[in-house]
């Protein structure tokens, strides 16, 4: 983690509620708190609907939080209008202004800070140069590509050189190849302006290959926060192990004892992982990657295997255990015997097994 | 060659089609314009109505001289003074018009999409009555003994009515009243178009609500303004009611004076000559405005704007 780097940006139990039309009322933030250190580079990842966009947009100013504060290098500005923020926005539409040349939307903000007109000109320029869109500033949004229009967007919020930079599914709207070569280029610009980036995303792979720290949402709180290899290798909840990832939900059977896995037996102490939780009342989950199950072929095997799928050189593989079923995927080589319908046994990798909670 | 003959864009259809379109635009448009232009180079009957067919260019003598019983020509402005009222009335009617109009079209664009219909459903409910009616109406609301000073008077603000009625303040409210459904609804279908969310991007580059307003919603309503003004100044500009009822003939613009020469004055040449000056004042205004409507398009907007002229 980051935690010996300055905060750039705090976020203290913020709440924000919605009325919907129907005259109930959602709970989109549900007293969130992250801390985002300076030069950092966050992702806010959740499935649509999760409160991550609305979070993003109570940092910007454009929502005002029902309860809680919001510090920008130790600042409150939670009750500071939008515009007096420096904080800027990348946003999903690009909300690019149409009647204004590429260079004029650059320039906008620029003007809004009333800076000389030879320093916006320098800095229209350097920020064209940064997106590599140099040459283009007289061209119009809706002459470029989408691909072109997400660079001018993100140069437009780059030029003002905010303090946090806000990225709203910045590449939700572009096709895959371009996606990746995007998601890459915003990786570079983010360590080349040493500027705080936040990102909101619903894609797992995007927050996975490019946050330093990934806060994981789930129906407005934020389930957990980490670096994303240890949210991946050290989910702590059923939602954040089966989002990040694949993961088999296996409940384990209450009672004294060792813990038993309902339908397969007790678990075998090498299985769990080091720094597992133990099971308890009320967490009684355990979370296993497809990876970390072996199936093996076995006449006299206690399980049946549903479904047996070539993919690649993988082996995928569907078993029934109890009420539950239970997919693996393994390497086709060594489960070349397997077949749907046949019977098997199962063995779980060792370390493999993690309590997490319901 | 004849398979492009067979096979017209859609759309397109045969030139037959344009002709009940024409014959409508030359019988009822063009003749009577014609007719005007004619009649604007004849001489005054002696006795009745009509005109007598002797040309002369005389209507438009008197639009700038009097001729006094000697036979001596004087330069007179009172006509031009006329014109110049009518044109000032109709510029103020318009821009108190566009100011009214903007804040209330991005409301009416703001709300949820089923309060919109309703609220513009309410916009158009004068359309109802008649025109006279409502500008009768204002009469009472202006008198001295009306609503507006009866309650200005009753919480002691003033103590002598405010006479409103019979000024050039009660014609240009006349025609502001008359008037502003037709700013408001084309601004309205411009900003029901636009992106809010462009607003929020300005805001979120550091542009306070009145830059926002000015320099991201204004140009992208642009397009509704400029068809709201045409649409109010040029009726406004040969309103008769509003002046007729209002203005009690002392503050009287154009239509007024035209149809007097019509009427009462039974000097139909004369009356030709003042709407052809009307017609000339509006088809430069029109000049104007495309002008300007140009120029800012290319400075600002990409839109094309000139379509609406």
């Amino acid at each position: 983690m980051t935690a010996n780097k300055p905060l750039a940006l705090q976020v203290r139990g913020v709440s924000k509620s919605f009325a919907t039309p129907e005259g109930g009322e959602v709970r989109a933030l549900d007293n969130v708190s992250l801390d985002v250190a300076e030069g950092s580079f966050t992702v806010l990842l959740g499935p649509s609907g999760c409160g991550k966009t609305t979070l993003l947009r109570c940092i910007a100013g454009l929502e005002s939080p029902d309860g809680g504060e919001i510090l920008l290098q130790d600042q409150r500005i939670d009750t500071v209008p939008v515009w007096k923020r420096r904080v800027n926005t990348v946003f999903q539409s690009y909300a690019l202004f149409p009647h204004m040349t590429v260079a004029q939307n650059i320039a906008f903000g620029l003007q809004m800070d009333k800076l000389p007109k030879s320093e916006i000109t320098r800095k229209v320029e350097q920020s064209l140069d940064l997106v590599k869109l140099s040459g283009l500033g007289g061209r119009r949004p809706q002459q470029l590509s989408g691909g072109q229009q997400q660079r001018v967007a993100l140069a437009r919020a780059l030029a003002k050189e905010p303090e946090v930079l806000l990225l709203d599914e910045p590449l939700s709207a572009l096709d895959l190849k371009l996606r990746r070569g995007m998601q890459l280029e915003l990786k570079r610009l983010q360590q080349e302006t040493h500027i705080t980036f936040i990102l909101v995303t619903h894609d797992q792979d995007e927050a996975m290959s490019m946050g330093d720290q990934v806060a994981v949402f789930n129906e407005g709180r934020i389930v957990q926060v980490g670096a994303p290899r240890d949210v991946y290798l050290r989910p702590s909840t059923s939602f954040v192990a089966d989002f990040i990832g694949e993961a088999n939900l296996v409940p384990l059977t209450e009672g004294s004892g060792p813990a038993v896995i309902a339908g397969w037996g007790p678990v075998p102490t090498a299985a769990w992982a080091g720094d597992s939780p133990e099971p308890a009342p009320g967490r009684m989950t355990i979370a296993v990657r497809p990876e970390d199950v072996t199936i093996s072929a076995d006449p006299s095997g206690r399980f049946e295997v549903i479904d047996a799928t070539f993919i690649g050189g993988d082996l995928h593989t569907v078993v029934q255990v109890g009420d539950t079923t239970l997919a693996s995927r393994q390497p086709a080589a060594t489960a070349h015997a397997l077949a749907t319908g046949g019977r098997c046994e199962i063995a779980f990798r060792d370390g493999s097994l993690r309590v997490v909670e319901a | 060659m004849a398979r492009q003959r067979t096979q017209a864009r859609a759309g397109q259809g045969s030139w037959l089609a344009g002709l009940p379109g024409l014959a409508y635009l030359v019988a009822l448009v063009l003749a009577p314009l014609v007719i005007i232009l004619i009649f604007s180079f004849l001489s005054r009957a002696k006795l009745g109505v009509g005109v007598r067919w002797e040309f002369t260019v005389q209507p438009y003598v008197e639009l700038f001289y009097t001729e006094s019983l000697s036979g001596e020509r004087a330069f007179d402005p009172t006509y031009l003074q006329i014109f110049f009222n009518s044109v000032l009335y109709s510029l103020i009617t318009a821009v108190v018009c566009l100011v009214l109009s903007i804040p209330i079209a991005l409301w009416i664009a703001t709300r949820p999409p089923k309060w919109r219909t309703l609220l513009v459903f309410l916009v158009t409910i004068p359309f109802w009555t008649s025109l006279l009616i409502r500008t009768y109406a204002f009469v009472i609301i202006l008198n001295d003994n009306g609503p507006i000073n009866g309650a200005l008077g009753g919480l002691g603000i003033i103590s002598e009515p405010i006479s409103m009625l019979y000024t050039p303040f009660a014609t240009i409210v006349g025609l502001v009243y008359s008037f502003l459904p037709f700013m408001i609804l084309p601004i309205y279908a411009s900003a029901e178009r636009f992106d809010f969310r462009l607003a929020e991007a300005a805001y979120d580059l550091g542009a306070a609500k009145l830059t926002v307003l000015r320099r991201i919603v204004l140009p992208a309503v642009r397009p509704g303004v400029i068809a709201g003004f045409i649409l109010v100044f040029i009726p406004a500009l040969g309103s008769y009611l509003a002046p007729e009822l209002l203005g009690g003939g002392k503050t009287s613009m154009i239509a007024n004076v035209i149809a007097a020469q019509f009427g009462a004055s039974r000097n139909w040449p004369f009356g030709a000559a003042l709407s052809v000056m009307v017609l000339v004042i509006v088809m430069l205004a029109l000049v104007i405005f495309a002008v300007i409507a140009k120029r800012t398009s290319r400075r600002g907007s990409g839109q094309s704007l000139e379509s609406l002229l």
